[in-house]
């Protein structure tokens, strides 16, 4: 359902300035953080915290570790890998959804907002439940289906027909693109969003895959596919250069072709 | 266990006021209102052949009420909102057969449409207007 605005418990407050600098020495950056915590019954605010460029690392992720390590223990996000292949640390930074791992501080002029990947619960500050999401994608069933014989050494595919599967099986399931999109921030509970739709083509046009009729059927539903409007909210978010709306267009196609 | 209600503590984390408003998403938006607008331009043009079949003195009135100058400019919106919708639709027309997809065509398409739209609307407005 369409909701412009945030449920009264989800407002923003103006949180508190941790350590603002006093000395002009230094290059210091703003970051301005969303906070929330389970422990108590306060709303959600945005903190304030400051980092010396000269004493960080380049990517926000930097900034956030360091931040954690030295200003305030409390601050609570995701991270693995801090080099953009494990999607742990998708959010909002200033204004769109990314990997804090991806981002350059450089790349933001004036203070950077920093804020959970949008229209999620928020288990505590920038994590997000992501129950939803992957339930949805358990739900196209990603992985190989076939009713022929296994053979006895591999499933055997052609070099072009492999090449079909580039722009699709690099997806890391951050949610970046899904979170991004208003029609999934409407109606998640029945769209299945970008990411999952990208990964539910992945499986259709695996040449290896022998259930694409029955997938194609699990998709035909005026809300899993076709709530998607092309926004393109999706393809402008994803960290990995990946183009989830136009693998929802190609499954469109073939829901089209198969009927005519 | 009738009366007590699960709520769920959770916040909902902030989407519309956050995001920032990428050109790709604001002709998406300005896309459902301009077609929303359509519904009720095409009223105004059912109203208007009503009239026609209702007489001359009606249809008079009715000239007069489009004629005047708050009615000039619904016109003037209904015509922007028609062409807009039919670029936009031309957009979506082209991104249906898998086309236009990499990011610097949408958003030359997303500015071409709104720069098609004004010109458009001001030719149409000219042939109607200037050309007497």
């Amino acid at each position: 359902m369409v909701t412009l605005t945030l449920p009264r418990n989800s407002r923003v407050n103006r949180g508190k300035a941790w350590n603002q600098p006093v000395r002009a020495k230094g290059d210091w950056k703003e970051f301005q953080i969303y906070r929330w915590s389970p422990d108590d019954t306060e709303n959600p605010r945005v903190d304030s915290y400051w980092v010396d460029k000269n004493d960080c690392g380049p990517m926000v992720l930097d900034a956030l570790i360091k931040i954690k390590a030295e200003v305030d223990a409390t601050l609570t996000f995701r991270r693995s890998c801090r080099e953009g292949i494990c999607g742990s640390c998708a959010m909002n930074i200033d204004g769109t959804n990314t990997l804090a791992c991806l981002k350059s501080i450089d790349e933001v002029k004036g203070p950077i907002k920093i804020y959970p990947l949008p229209h999620m619960k928020v288990v505590k500050d920038l994590v997000p439940d992501m129950t939803n999401f992957y339930a949805q994608h358990q739900s196209v069933e990603p992985w190989l289906k076939t009713s022929t014989p296994t053979p006895p050494k591999e499933w055997k595919q052609s070099k072009p027909d492999r090449e079909k599967l580039d722009g699709l099986y690099e997806c890391i399931l951050c949610a970046c693109c899904s979170t991004s999109c208003p029609s999934y921030w409407w109606n998640q509970d029945r769209y299945l969003g970008p990411a999952v739709l990208l990964q539910a083509y992945r499986w259709v046009i695996d040449s290896r895959d022998e259930a694409t009729g029955e997938r194609l059927d699990n998709l035909e539903d005026p809300f899993r596919l076709y709530r998607c409007h092309t926004i393109l909210n999706c393809a402008k978010a994803c960290p990995k250069g990946l183009n989830p709306a136009k693998a929802i267009a190609e499954l469109k196609k073939l829901m089209v072709e198969r009927r005519v | 266990m009738a009366d007590s209600k699960v709520v769920d503590p959770r916040p909902l984390s902030p989407h519309l006021q956050i995001y920032r408003p990428l050109i790709n998403m604001v002709m998406s938006i300005v896309h459902r209102i301009t077609g929303v607008a359509l519904y009720f331009g095409t009223l105004l043009l059912a109203w208007w052949l009503v009239a026609a079949a209702q007489g001359p003195k009606y249809f008079q009135f009715v000239s007069d009420v489009f004629g005047s100058l708050p009615g000039k400019v619904v016109l003037f919106g209904y015509t922007w909102a028609l062409m807009h919708h039919m670029f936009g639709g031309i957009r979506h027309l082209i991104w249906d057969t898998g086309r236009g997809f990499d990011l610097t065509t949408v958003d030359r398409m997303s500015w071409a449409s709104i720069v098609a739209s004004v010109l458009s609307t001001a030719l149409i407005w000219f042939a109607a207007y200037g050309l007497r």
